[in-house]
């Protein structure tokens, strides 16, 4: 007896699926286990007299904390704030997707919004309304991304080799951090050379202790900031260690040093660090949006961040993060747009949370995009990581939108890192810090990651990077060493990067290098005003987003056909012997062959050579005592019409039809084209044996028996994904040498049994 | 002079009038400059002056408070390293342990360095920390 069970085995299949990795907490406004609104959260409101802002969603000037006294005081202007708290919150929502409503207008209204106002308006829309509206109001109109380059060993020819790779895919911003914090001048050495081989341009970062990381810029190393950290309450501000004021100054500061800053912010941080206020992640998030517009930041890295996995554990989370970013980009801020932190183990979540960025674009898709293996990941894996980055690769291709990335060559991929790796060995040498080995340079040029290296490990990296620190060695003497043992390029690169300081140009909000310029809100304004406008995909770029590899063509196929040609001929040999007579007798068996079938083509999807096929058939149909005859159709090469007319022609009414890639029918005189008696059509799993299968019941069908239909199994494999493209040119070969109304041709087969 | 949007990006529209501290313009920063040592990293600092012109821009596309922070950044950039960092340290929490402080450190600030921003920016700063309570002892 079948037993009964306590449960249905699909849940049993689904607790196996990563997606049951992932944790999820329940809807909690008192606990701050909400996205988008808690009883907690105040209305919108404000009260202006003379000019100052006397209250704000709901708190008397006298009650403020020092994020409403902040927000009040650089935030709000009072001119506007009348006019744009009056307004209905969902008429402004519907402006935010009316493509006939100016980007300009909205941004200045915002000027005049709150917190609680601003996240009122972004909560109406749903998320596909959210992600157009973040397409229609992000700054700049031409899309970017970021990457992490960064190591378990804080190798610095590692991280030279992948920042090298990395800005060769076209990230515009790569960001390092250490294991060990001590090593970060090594690491942003090492990541300033990798990052000028190839092209000068892209912006770096080195993610450490504040007063250390303003150091290293100063010295001329990175050229941005961004983990200027701020939060939306009070509580957590302080914990934070930071208060506006102090985060303003090194905002202020940074400019003063010629170098880009932008702060970070998401959804989670203060549920994290237990000061949320029973307040909804969104509205938590607009106080620390609007905080940064006060401070005069050009932009925020946003969009959860390190909350973004805790976030994603509550209902309508990933919907937040996106409203988060919407709000951050109606503030007129730049958006690093998150996308970093890995949120899920499910790799539909991961597609999922990815794809509205992709299609609406955004300053930087990624803050950043592993470009490195997770476990090289020093700030934790990515949501897409270096293993993922070219499924990455593939979505831009299929929706034809500009994720910021190129495909780069395998070939180009090794030679870039063969220059970093030397360009790195050549400055450490130059300036006595290290002298790499051979042996260690080319275990990292052709590293996947740091398991595959034998190169510098921590240790040696910390003297390497208390060096350059103590010894007070800038860019200038990298530059230097560079020029002075051959990669002059690399150093003119470096220097670019380091005078872009001197204008301030890429200061200004969303500013990035492009083809040796300055592109940014300002001179490339986003301009979106419906379809037409905005950043449309050129021709020329669109090609390069197509350009992924091993992409099949019509040559390619045949290519690769000809290679069985000559194998195939010691096989077997066709003999035409004109035109095929109808049998008589009721031993008659046809087996319907293809147009291409051994002239063009010489081997199923399966891989089976031809031969062995029309042999395993044969001999089943034989092994029965019955006559097998081959038979080649020229008027069609549909399997359907292949295996009737083969039945057809049959004096036992019993066909077969066969296409050269493997697909076949067993057919009866009679019948309907497409109501045969077997029909095999994957052929890419199908197997000698079940050809031989088919021959047996063929026999057994000539000899009116009632055989049990072959099946071959399958696994569920995407059959159409791995085959159809190579299917339909295939196919196209086939039907290019159809003929409307050729005769059947019998043909003579000698198999000649040669092995391989 | 009031510089406007059709001026950016002032590397590209005004290179020549682009230059580092020491008045170097950025096409005499070239790499054989830099070989022959006559770069040194002061000349690849922003200058005041460029600061403003950003600021100028920053306000003309209707960003006034990314003006204001590059108008702070101007008073900052004759502000010694170490200064910047004893101050940003001071307006950390806690870290200052009277309103007294800061108040001294805005008007070293404004008396050493003609930072009036700056200074504004600490005294409101220290009025904040006062009234929430910020110059509490941090253990």
């Amino acid at each position: 007896m079948v037993p009964k069970l306590n449960r249905w085995k699909r849940f049993a299949d689904w607790d196996e699926r990563p997606l049951r990795l992932d944790k999820f907490a329940a809807e909690d406004p008192a606990n701050g286990f909400s996205a988008f609104s808690s009883p907690a959260d105040p209305k919108p409101g404000i009260g202006i007299t003379g000019g100052r802002v006397v209250s704000l969603d709901g708190v008397l000037e006298h009650d403020y904390d020092m994020i409403d006294r902040f927000i009040a005081r650089h935030h709000i202007d009072p001119e506007v704030a009348p006019e744009a708290m009056a307004l209905d919150s969902a008429t402004v929502a519907r402006w935010l997707v009316d493509m006939n409503v100016p980007r300009e207008t909205l941004v200045r209204l915002a000027h005049g919004m709150t917190p609680a106002k601003l996240a009122e308006v972004v909560a109406q829309l749903n998320a596909l309304e959210i992600a157009f509206a973040y397409s229609k109001m992000r700054a700049r109109k031409t899309p970017g991304n970021q990457a992490h380059v960064t190591n378990a060993k804080d190798d610095p020819l590692q991280l030279a080799a992948d920042a090298a790779t990395a800005v060769a895919f076209g990230f515009d911003e790569i960001e390092t951090t250490m294991r060990v914090s001590r090593n970060a001048w090594s690491n942003a050495v090492a990541c300033a050379v990798g990052g000028a081989v190839g092209r000068w341009g892209t912006l770096f970062q080195c993610s450490s202790e504040e007063a250390e990381e303003l150091r290293i810029a100063m010295a001329g190393f990175t050229s941005y900031a961004e983990t200027v950290s701020v939060y939306g309450t009070e509580k957590s501000f302080t914990d934070g260690d930071d208060t506006p004021w102090s985060k303003a100054f090194l905002a202020a500061a940074y400019a003063s040093r010629g170098v880009k800053m932008r702060c970070t912010s998401g959804a989670g941080s203060e549920l994290l660090m237990g000061f949320h206020e029973a307040k909804s992640l969104l509205y938590l998030e607009a106080r620390c949006l609007c905080l940064q517009r006060g401070m005069g930041v050009q932009g925020t890295q946003n969009g959860g961040i390190d909350g973004a996995p805790l976030t994603a554990t509550i209902p309508g989370g990933v919907r937040e993060l996106m409203a988060e970013n919407l709000i951050a980009v109606w503030l007129d801020l730049e958006c690093a747009s998150g996308n970093d932190a890995r949120s899920t183990e499910s790799e539909i979540r991961v597609g999922a949370k990815i794809l509205p960025y992709l299609i609406a674009g955004s300053d930087l898709i990624c803050s950043g995009m592993g470009s490195i293996l997770k476990y090289d990941n020093s700030f934790n894996p990515s949501l897409i990581n270096g293993e993922e980055l070219e499924d990455y690769l593939v979505l831009q291709r299929d929706f034809e939108a500009d994720g910021g990335l190129t495909p780069l060559p395998e070939s180009r991929a090794i030679e870039l890192r063969e220059r970093a790796v030397e360009a790195i060995a050549a400055v450490f040498e130059e300036l006595g810090l290290s002298s790499p080995t051979e042996d260690m340079k080319t275990s990292v040029v052709y590293a996947s990651g740091s398991d595959d290296t034998r190169s510098l490990m921590p240790r040696d990296v910390s003297f390497i990077s208390e060096a350059i620190k103590e010894r007070g060695i800038t860019v200038i003497d990298v530059v230097k060493a560079l020029a002075n043992r051959g990669f002059r390029e690399e150093a003119e690169n470096l220097l670019n990067v380091v005078k872009l300081r001197l204008s301030g140009d890429y200061l200004q909000t969303s500013a990035m290098i492009r083809n040796g310029r300055i592109v940014s809100a300002v001179n490339d304004p986003n301009d979106y005003l419906g379809p037409g406008s905005g950043y449309r995909v050129s021709e020329e770029r669109r090609l390069q987003l197509n350009d992924i590899r091993d992409v099949l063509d019509q040559k390619e196929v045949l290519r690769s056909e000809a290679l069985h040609e000559k194998d195939e001929a010691r096989h077997i040999r066709y003999r035409n012997l004109g035109p095929a007579a109808n049998g008589s007798a009721k031993e008659d068996v046809v087996i319907g062959i293809s147009p291409a079938f051994g002239l063009k083509l010489y081997r199923t999807t399966a891989g089976h050579r031809l031969s062995e096929v029309l042999g395993a058939m044969l001999n089943a149909i034989r092994a029965r005592g019955l006559k097998a005859r081959v038979v080649r159709f020229r008027h069609t090469a549909d399997t359907s019409f292949l295996g009737l007319s083969a039945a057809r022609l049959a004096g036992s009414g019993i066909g077969i039809g066969i296409q050269a890639k493997g697909t076949a029918v067993i057919h009866q005189r009679d019948r309907q084209p497409h109501n045969n008696l077997e029909l095999f059509s994957n052929a890419p799993i199908t197997r000698l044996e079940h050809y031989r299968a088919l021959g047996a019941n063929a026999a057994a069908y000539a000899l009116g028996e009632m055989p049990e239909p072959i099946v071959v199994p399958q696994r569920g494999e995407a059959m159409g994904s791995r085959y159809h493209a190579r299917v339909a040119l295939i196919y196209a070969i086939e039907t290019g040498l159809t003929e409307a109304g050729a005769a059947p041709e019998e043909v003579d087969i000698t198999l000649t049994g040669a092995k391989s | 002079m009031t510089h406007t949007r059709a001026d950016y990006p002032l590397a590209e529209t005004q290179p020549g009038a682009v230059t580092g501290k020491h008045g170097k313009a950025l096409p005499e920063i070239t790499l054989d400059a830099v070989l022959a040592g006559e770069v040194t990293m002061e000349d690849l600092r922003i200058t005041p002056q460029a600061l403003q012109a950003q600021a100028d821009v920053a306000r003309d596309v209707g960003r006034p408070t990314l003006a204001l922070n590059f108008e702070r950044g101007a008073e900052l950039v004759e502000v010694p390293q170490d200064f910047i960092m004893q101050v940003y340290e001071l307006l950390r929490p806690g870290r200052a342990k009277s309103k007294e402080e800061l108040l001294g450190a805005a008007a070293t600030m404004r008396d050493t360095y003609q930072a009036e921003r700056i200074a504004r920016f600490i005294e409101e700063a220290a009025e904040t920390y006062a009234a929430r309570g910020l110059f509490t002892f941090r253990f």
